[in-house]
């Protein structure tokens, strides 16, 4: 893709919404009438999608390898299953003070983490989240260590529409506040600062020639993911009014990344697609399959899906698309 | 032939969906919410043999109606994952019972579910004493940490042991434990002579040993997650040659669980601990669990206290099925369960009508040798132990 | 006082020892092949499978059994290499990623299917069980066969890579393979050989790890994070700097637990950020 960067006209990606874009959001919005029973579970993959877009935010774009995402993600639900626990649990505020906590973590620690190549960035964020999981264990008279935080009580969206246990506003809510925040990022990666971040990833050496701060970028653009993160993990905690100490662990962080490399990276769709794909297949396999062997056939559908096609499921479905229109015409 | 292959399985499935629902009216579901997967697989396993046993021994039809069980696995500690299974286990397959929970936080984050729903739910290991209480429906046949935390303390105190020294696994039941422990041995007159909290994944006991070994207590109190910590502690414990110095080896029986006990080896001869149920526990009853449990899986099976409590629960839903007459309804099916008494493996359990947990005996066991393999030798008790809180 | 200080700094070293041991099998395939293989502990946990296996139901003695696992692991390391890791040589770490989390998933469902969830036992011959004496001090007599076997490992390795010429048709492949090949080296065989001696070290590492870390299906990922620690903060390409981080990591992290337990659970991680602050491209960076 690089080479043909140079032959093209420079401007800005063109921002019109694709057909299939447009296809893909009805469909989560078909889903909610034509799978009433499987509300809750939309909303998990909902709210796991926008993590994974949060992750793709500094992998795809910047190129930041990350084994800790969850760190912010744990951070903005505990910020928002405090709150609740404490007596304010308004939604939205609530949505909004897990995204800003974790910003502030995020930016305190992206200094540490830009600095070093990529194994190092990887131990790095890897450090961060263990240190993190291991203080919210610690502080358990506030976090509720291993047992949760339980208590969360939420108030009624907009003053009108409870949290119900089908998931009615849980999947509604989750769907709104990924729609929205991905109208957002969908533009800030198209907008110089996503291009320069795109020039970061690709030659990294290059871009303080053409007098781009790179490490202001990499910062920024952690702190904006870390803060995406964190309004995941709000929502999580929000629509399951719980929050486990499992939200700032290691498996949660490895699993994200899995979801996003599957989905493909680099594309903001692939986090979305991969939390659909892996999470329906988890959800199948272990319901009808087997639930004591279902990671035997999703561990088969990864090792498949690498063979068949490089770059996770959109790089693969891409490239048999043009090869499909290029042998008709 | 694919194509025929695929409406072929269509056919059949739409078949078996036809006649599931037909057969909705007949059947007791049974939703298990258990963590089948990852680090605490072998809980799991040992609940899902004790209730798949209960159901083999007993038929699976009671008051005319077939009792289906459905697992599913919430991969661990989860708790969104748990909330969200038990929601779909009681919306789309509605079930009449939700049991299984081997784990706090898993129980925790269901409970709002099952009170909403009105399903009566069946705790079949978490320990932490705080779970039935926020729920109405919901009961518990396990045990919790502070009721087989307590017995040791007192039989530590009655038996001349007044310095300790307390390791316990930094997280909550960890925590729970060393705080029961502490409480009833310093209000009897013993000393704690030191603590630690050790790193609750940590593969290296060593430097903590050291530390006890440099104390010199008279007994070390421990309570770690039963499986490869308690392995390493174990083995450390002998390696550093804390028994010959006089140290004695004191805690609740999770970390000799009979299912890992082979795995520690000899290392763990002469560990003394208090719990509720011994695979070595001398009854008639236990005698027979042990032999259907072994003639069901297999010679070098052991069943641990996990699948007694999975088996006991499962008699819990029978006889509550045949007192409703097959017609469930979770007012009434928790009425009949407070209160009600349980002929176990372990010795007679109850459950407290007041608080709808459970009441047991708790028995001091010693880790022996016999014809060649380990087990929790019982030799003391104390009967009817409620949760101390 | 010094005799703590002498035990603190023995069982730091044995522990590190142990670090580098399970670690070390990483160490060659993503140090020296720049392959991420998380499939790693799959291959240790093979290995511990193999030694327990071998030792209960055929009664081999544990230090036949430890070369038996390395056979195995190697072996089975050299098939899959050989079918299908060698497809991915070319392709991005995320897709290498991806697939070997796969191959891990696979294994661990696997294992539970034929051995079940529960702990499995091994049993390690008396005199490596309990301590000895040397100069009026006890050492754990586990622990001191775990820093030899280090030795006599690290030794092996350092020879074969940096004296051999296998070693040198090694670095040659992985710098650049089109040249390798033109001169003559079978980059084919050298990779399938590299990467069997990575699984094999890998099922060492788990035969010898069950004493102190246990066996079950669940061991590939949860003792990842130590793999990971040992291959990748040290430093790709060589040998010294896995060891050295396993070294440095093991002394701090068992000085921190021994003096101040209360903060124990925090040093090896805290330590490992110091660490890469201070050596962004690891302790011994052959390639930055």
């Amino acid at each position: 893709m690089p080479d043909d960067v140079a032959t093209r006209p420079v401007r800005l990606p063109d921002d019109r919404w694709h057909p299939l874009e447009i296809v893909f959001w009805l469909g989560l919005v078909t889903a909610f009438f034509l799978f009433p029973g499987y509300r809750v579970l939309g909303s998990q993959i909902l709210i796991t999608g926008l993590f994974a877009v949060s992750l793709d935010l500094i992998l795809g774009y910047a190129g930041i390898v990350s084994l800790g995402h969850a760190a912010f993600f744990g951070v903005g639900a505990y910020t928002a299953g405090l709150l609740a626990v404490y007596g304010w649990g308004e939604p939205i505020t609530g949505l909004f003070a897990g995204a800003a906590t974790a910003a502030i973590v995020g930016y305190g620690t992206s200094f540490l983490v830009v600095r070093g190549h990529d194994l190092a960035r990887l131990m790095m964020t890897l450090g961060i989240g263990f240190l993190l999981f291991e203080a919210a264990n610690k502080a358990a008279f506030v976090t509720g260590g291993v047992d949760g935080l339980s208590g969360v009580v939420m108030w009624k969206l907009f003053g009108v529409f409870t949290f119900d246990f089908a998931g009615r506003t849980a999947y509604l809510y989750s769907l709104a506040v990924l729609f929205i925040l991905f109208v957002v990022l969908r533009r800030v990666v198209a907008s110089p600062f996503g291009l320069s971040l795109i020039g970061i990833r690709e030659r990294s050496r290059r871009i303080p020639a053409i007098g781009a701060p790179l490490r202001q970028r990499e910062v920024a653009i952690f702190t904006i993911s870390a803060a995406v993160a964190g309004m995941a993990g709000a929502l999580l905690a929000q629509t399951t009014q719980f929050v486990g100490l499992d939200v700032l662990s290691f498996s949660r962080s490895a699993e994200v990344l899995i979801i996003l490399i599957l989905g493909g990276a680099g594309r903001l769709y692939g986090g979305l697609i991969g939390a659909v794909v892996y999470m329906v297949a988890q959800d199948i396999l272990s319901t009808y399959i087997s639930a004591a062997y279902w990671r035997f056939w999703i561990g088969l559908l990864l090792v498949a899906i690498v063979l068949v096609a490089h770059g996770g499921i959109l790089d693969g479905a891409t490239a048999i698309y043009r090869r499909l229109t290029r042998g008709r015409s | 032939m694919i194509t025929r292959g695929i409406l072929a399985t269509a056919v059949a499935s739409a078949v078996a969906f036809g006649a599931s629902h037909a057969e909705a009216q007949n059947t007791i579901k049974v939703g298990a919410v258990l963590e089948v997967t990852g680090p605490f697989a072998s809980l799991a396993k040992q609940m899902t043999n004790g209730m798949q046993l209960y159901m083999k021994q007993h038929g699976d039809t009671v008051a005319g109606k077939r009792i289906e069980l459905i697992i599913r696995d919430t991969t661990g500690a989860q708790p969104d994952i748990a909330r969200r299974l038990t929601q779909e286990l009681i919306a789309r397959d509605n079930v009449d019972f939700i049991v299984g929970f081997a784990l706090t936080p898993n129980a925790l984050a269901a409970a709002p579910v099952v009170t909403e729903a009105k399903k009566p739910t069946i705790i079949m290991n978490a320990a932490t004493s705080v779970i039935v209480s926020r729920s109405p429906y919901m009961t518990r046949v396990s045990m919790t940490l502070p009721q087989v935390t307590a017995p040791i303390a007192e039989w530590a105190l009655k038996n001349n042991i007044k310095k300790v020294f307390t390791l316990v696994a930094d997280y909550g039941p960890g925590l729970d434990s060393e705080a029961t422990f502490k409480k009833t041995f310093t209000a009897g007159g013993g000393q704690i002579v030191g603590e630690v909290r050790t790193p609750f994944t940590n593969p290296d006991f060593g430097p903590f040993i050291q530390r006890i070994k440099d104390a010199a207590p008279e007994a070390t109190f421990i309570f770690l997650p039963a499986g490869e910590q308690a392995i390493a502690f174990m083995k450390g414990f002998q390696e550093r040659g804390l028994p010959q110095a006089g140290i004695r080896l004191i805690g609740p029986g999770d970390v000799v669980e009979d299912d890992v006990l082979e795995a520690i080896g000899d290392v763990a001869l002469g560990a003394i601990t208090s719990h509720h149920y011994s695979m070595a526990h001398e009854s008639p009853q236990n005698a027979a669990y042990v032999k259907a449990y072994t003639d069901a899986y297999g010679a070098t099976a052991r069943p641990a206290f996990t699948s007694v409590a999975a088996y006991d629960g499962m008699a819990m839903i029978y006889e509550v099925a045949r007192r409703l007459n097959g017609v469930i309804d979770g007012d009434k099916a928790m009425e009949i369960i407070k209160g009600m008494k349980i002929d176990s493996a372990r010795g007679a359990i109850s459950i407290d009508p007041e608080t709808r947990d459970v009441i047991q005996t708790v028995y001091v066991r010693r880790v022996e040798k016999k014809n060649g393999r380990l087990f929790n030798v019982e030799f003391d008790k104390i009967a009817d132990v409620k949760d101390p809180k | 006082m010094v005799a703590h200080l002498i035990g603190v700094l023995f069982d730091g070293i044995s522990y590190g020892s142990l670090l580098f041991l399970i670690g070390v099998g990483l160490a060659v395939t993503l140090g020296l092949m720049n392959f991420v293989n998380l499939a790693h502990g799959a291959f240790a946990m093979l290995g511990g499978y193999s030694t327990v296996l071998v030792m209960s139901r055929y009664g081999v003695p544990f230090f036949l059994a430890l070369p038996v696992a390395f056979v195995v692991s190697a072996a089975v390391g050299a098939l899959l290499e050989r079918t299908l890791y060698r497809r991915l040589y070319r392709a991005s770490h995320l897709d290498q990623v991806l697939f070997s989390i796969g191959l891990t998933f696979m294994a661990i469902s696997a294992a539970t299917f034929v051995w079940g969830p529960t702990q499995q036992p091994v049993r390690v011959p008396s005199f490596l069980q309990g301590q000895v004496q040397i100069f009026g001090l006890d050492f754990g007599a586990y622990r001191l066969f775990l820093i030899g076997v280090v030795v006599v490992i690290t030794l092996a390795l350092g020879y074969l890579v940096e004296r051999t010429r296998f070693g040198a048709q090694i670095r040659a492949a992985v710098d650049n393979q089109q040249v390798s090949a033109g001169l003559g080296i079978n980059v084919d065989r050298i990779f399938c050989l590299t990467f069997a001696l990575g699984s094999g070290l890998a099922g060492l590492g788990g035969g010898l790890g069950i004493e102190v870390l246990g066996l079950d299906p669940t061991f590939p990922l949860k003792y990842i994070v130590y793999f990971l620690l040992v291959a990748a903060v040290g430093g790709a390409g060589t040998i010294s700097g896995p060891l050295a981080t396993a070294l440095i990591l093991g002394v701090f992290d068992v000085a921190g637990k021994y003096y101040v337990p209360e903060i124990g659970a925090f040093v090896i991680y805290a330590l490992m950020i110091v660490l890469l602050i201070l050596f962004p491209s690891g302790l011994f960076g052959r390639r930055a």
